[in-house]
């Protein structure tokens, strides 16, 4: 039927940006769809919904890589969700993982990535055992040879996919409860 | 001499980073620009230079720190904190903890929550809001997170709007992101006496 490919397809471009819910990874990992009901309730923070889309990709995709390329840096977001048991988020990252796509798995044993293991101990404590990080864990980034501003970018990495992952998780418990 | 903080306090202790911040005086113009907008709009304090290694996360996470705090509507800020203090509690960020108890403290003109937290944590005896705030950002906070329907459904109970609950997502949520910068990049230190 002819009609049916116009009905329901119009796009909420110019809203935030430019961006509709597609393009926002916490809205559609929530499958928050346009003209839902939490799609109304989460608007009025539309600002905030599309801040934390530019926030995804300075720490997934920015100019200023240092020493985790844009493949890496998947692959870590890929790994942390993982460890945070949300499979849909991990396999989203994953997709761009490339050459570290195997990294993504936490149940991959480090021997192809023998100079990454200090990097993936530490993604690894910080994302799921945060409250036990102590000096010693960033002092063993140092002695393996990871730049301070280096050790800033990994933390804001995980430290982002950290509140990324609990948004996406309490909009899904929302979701469910409106249906 | 430094003493570093391990328990539970209203009282801000200082932080202590634990790699070198930038310099300002080396700082880039990028970097400049960046230390404008910072979470508390004071002066440029070590934090602040620690996370300008990284000036496009913080280029963008100052704006969204703010507007999840304190953007007008929804939630009370007050109860924002009380999210914050929570994940602070779960992660153990002793100087986050401290900012948002304290926060919480003045906001509501009542030491009394923040008393009664750090004093008995999860079995703390709150009045039902609280408690189901408090409940449903320390699941939340948890890693993976646990906080479930029920925890929603208590949220609900206990009068809170959906704009409420998502406000109060955010802001937990944002200490999952907070917490991991503080706790893991320094130390919360005691003040150092003039003497």
């Amino acid at each position: 039927m002819a009609t049916d490919r116009a009905a329901g397809r119009s796009t909420d471009k110019g809203e935030r940006g430019g961006m509709n819910n597609s393009d926002l990874t916490i809205l559609s990992q929530a499958g928050v769809t346009p003209d839902s009901t939490l799609s109304r309730v989460v608007s009025s923070r539309g600002n905030i919904i599309g801040m934390t889309q530019v926030a995804e990709e300075a720490v997934l995709r920015p100019k200023e890589t240092g020493a985790f390329s844009h493949d890496l840096r998947a692959s870590i977001a890929a790994r942390v969700a993982r460890l945070a048991g949300d499979e849909a988020l991990a396999a989203y990252y994953a997709a761009d993982a490339g050459q570290y796509a195997a990294l993504a798995d936490p149940g991959t044993p480090g021997v192809q990535y023998k100079e990454l293991a200090a990097v993936l101990s530490f993604v690894d404590k910080v994302a799921n055992q945060t409250r036990e990080a102590t000096a010693d864990d960033v002092a063993g980034l140092q002695h393996a040879g990871v730049s301070d501003a280096d050790i800033v970018r990994l933390c804001e990495l995980v430290a982002f996919l950290a509140f990324q992952i609990r948004v996406i998780a309490g909009l899904r418990l929302m979701q469910r409860g409106t249906v | 001499m430094t003493r570093i903080i391990h328990r539970f306090t209203r009282k801000v202790p200082e932080w202590q980073p634990r790699v070198v911040p930038v310099k300002l005086e080396e700082a880039t113009p990028q970097q400049l620009e960046a230390l404008k907008v910072t979470p508390s709009n004071t002066k440029v304090s070590d934090y602040v230079l620690t996370l300008a290694h990284d000036v496009e996360s913080l280029s963008v996470r100052s704006p969204l720190f703010n507007a999840i705090m304190y953007d007008r509507g929804g939630m009370s800020r007050e109860e924002r904190e009380l999210g914050a203090l929570a994940a602070s509690m779960v992660n153990r960020c002793v100087y986050c903890a401290a900012v948002h108890a304290d926060r919480h403290a003045k906001l509501a003109k009542d030491e009394t929550v923040t008393d009664e937290l750090f004093a008995k944590g999860e079995m703390a005896d709150l009045d039902p809001r609280n408690k189901a705030i408090f409940d449903f950002s320390r699941k939340a906070a948890e890693a993976p997170p646990s906080a479930g329907q029920e925890d929603i459904e208590a949220l609900s109970k206990a009068g809170l709007s959906d704009e409420e609950i998502f406000d109060l997502i955010l802001s937990s949520s944002l200490f999952g992101w907070a917490n991991r910068l503080m706790h893991v990049l320094g130390d919360p230190v005691s003040r150092k006496e003039t003497a």
